[in-house]
């Protein structure tokens, strides 16, 4: 299972990329697997606030919905609308061209609440 | 009430080294998926797949007048099976809910095979236990015998490569394949061609294996429940426990055709003749949704203008339309097909069209299939 080190995440299966003040998020290859093929997403607005843990967007697959929350508070900057035409794109590229939000955050002491590649790792391997 | 572990299908071991994910579903671990939901759909539509079904009961009712008894408590009539053919039937309770929905094969004059869903195993074996007959035993031999559903258009290939002929459409036939003695019945639940194949739990790998290493060049996949939930939908089979319960008949569900009424008895007859005349309250409709969107889900709501009429069952992307459809119970005053509706997807309404069934249609059938698929 691929867990890049340079990424913070999330006990709910999110990455996060720290960008300058603001942050990439998407799901991580586990989750996508766990998930099966992703057939619709459905994106959050530009301009809305969101808090930590607030689901913002959906991401279904042929079984099921899930949830994906906000890793931290903030104000979603961009979404991901490659992802309404092609929504595959999180199962092939989870890490790249499947990112699903971006937010500029209010506070960066917040990120220090998220896991390291090594927490995230362990999350999984206890499942 | 305790829970126990779930159970391992014979075939568990096959499952966990081709790397399925495996799901507890209905006490037993199943795998739902080996790659991918979509491929293995598309492998079943355009080639061939397995799936594992060795979960679901396989009992056996047998003895002096056995053909009697069961026709007396199931709702289809036996009377018409003639030996070595199955009809799709349902176990109701007296108030004319489904108990279960199975498949009775007559495999001999006063033998029969009924293969029902593994969720409802335990409760048909007490139902037909509750109304024995003195010259009638009803032996289970689930868990001692395994089962593998092979489905899709190249199935007649698949088998001919094995020097062997298929039954016709809903016939069973004792065969030996591989050495081994097996049933195979010419059933299935994809709206595809295909078989059903009964084995001893002891021959299960070697069976499946078989199957693989043949079927490699007709380009077969083990395929999970995932698929199988996919495929059944796209035809409006319907699935227990979701478009089925105890609290709902197969006339609102839409499969008066699987009830004889004329037959003197079966367990629920005096409600349903009630439910034919006065007409169902509600009724079971497929729909399609209008645009591209989130696909619909079990209890989604669903709207006709302001009011709400009813509640989804089975929704899903389908893998062949590419686009949401699903399974609703609504009033039955709006069941029309063609009629507009709405599901309310988190909070929004999408609109969605009542559709006829199957949902999914294929473009034509490839020569030497039977020429139609289970008129549900």
């Amino acid at each position: 299972m691929n867990i890049p080190e340079d990424l913070l995440y999330t006990e709910s299966h999110e990455w996060i990329r720290r960008e300058g003040d603001n942050v990439r998020v998407g799901i991580t290859d586990h989750a996508q697997s766990e998930l099966t093929d992703v057939v619709y997403v459905e994106l959050p607005k530009v301009d809305r606030q969101v808090n930590a843990k607030e689901a913002v967007a959906v991401v279904e697959s042929v079984k099921a919905a899930s949830d994906i929350y906000a890793p931290v508070k903030g104000t979603v900057v961009e979404a991901n609308k490659a992802l309404e035409a092609d929504p595959g794109l999180i199962n092939r590229e989870p890490y790249g061209q499947g990112w699903i939000f971006v937010l500029k955050i209010d506070n960066g002491d917040e990120l220090k609440q998220l896991k390291d590649a090594a927490a995230y790792k362990q999350q999984i391997s206890q499942a | 009430m305790t829970e126990a572990a779930p159970k391992k299908t014979p075939l568990y071991d096959e499952h966990i080294k081709r790397g399925a994910k495996m799901v507890p579903f209905a006490g037993w671990l199943m795998p739902v998926q080996y790659t991918s939901i979509v491929e293995e759909h598309r492998a079943v539509r355009n080639h061939v797949g397995m799936f594992d079904i060795s979960h679901m009961g396989q009992l056996l009712p047998q003895g002096e007048g056995v053909r009697e008894w069961l026709n007396a408590i199931l709702t289809n009539n036996l009377q018409k099976l003639d030996v070595g053919t199955g009809q799709y039937t349902f176990l109701l309770h007296e108030g004319g809910g489904v108990i279960d929905d199975l498949i009775a094969y007559r495999t001999g004059e006063e033998k029969f095979l009924l293969v029902v869903n593994a969720a409802r195993t335990a409760e048909d074996i007490k139902w037909l236990h509750h109304y024995i007959a003195p010259t009638v035993e009803v032996p289970s031999r689930t868990g001692a015998f395994g089962a593998v559903a092979i489905q899709g258009p190249r199935v007649v290939e698949l088998f001919r490569a094995l020097d062997v002929d298929l039954p016709p459409r809903n016939h069973i036939v004792d065969l030996t394949i591989g050495g081994m003695p097996v049933s195979v019945a010419r059933t299935g639940y994809t709206g595809e061609d295909g078989v059903e194949v009964f084995f001893r739990a002891t021959d299960a790998a070697k069976f499946w294996n078989l199957i693989l290493a043949t079927g490699e060049r007709f380009e077969i996949k083990p395929c999970g429940l995932g698929a199988r939930d996919t495929l059944r939908l796209e035809m409006c089979y319907p699935l227990n426990g979701s478009d089925l319960s105890p609290e709902r008949n197969p006339i609102e569900a839409g499969l008066g055709f699987f009830v004889d009424l004329a037959k003197p008895k079966f367990i629920g007859r005096e409600v349903l003749l009630k439910v034919k005349e006065e007409g169902p309250r509600e009724k079971l409709v497929p729909f399609r949704m209008k645009e591209k969107g989130p696909p619909p889900r079990p209890h989604y709501a669903v709207f006709a203008g302001e009011s709400r009429i009813g509640e989804v069952t089975s929704g899903t992307l389908s893998p062949s339309l590419n686009w949401g459809i699903g399974m609703a119970y609504i009033d039955a005053g709006h069941a029309k097909i063609g009629a507009e509706i709405e599901i309310e997807i988190r909070g929004q309404k999408f609109p969605a069209t009542i559709e006829k069934k199957p949902l999914y249609k294929k473009q034509s059938l490839p020569p030497g299939t039977a020429a139609a698929t289970t008129p549900i």
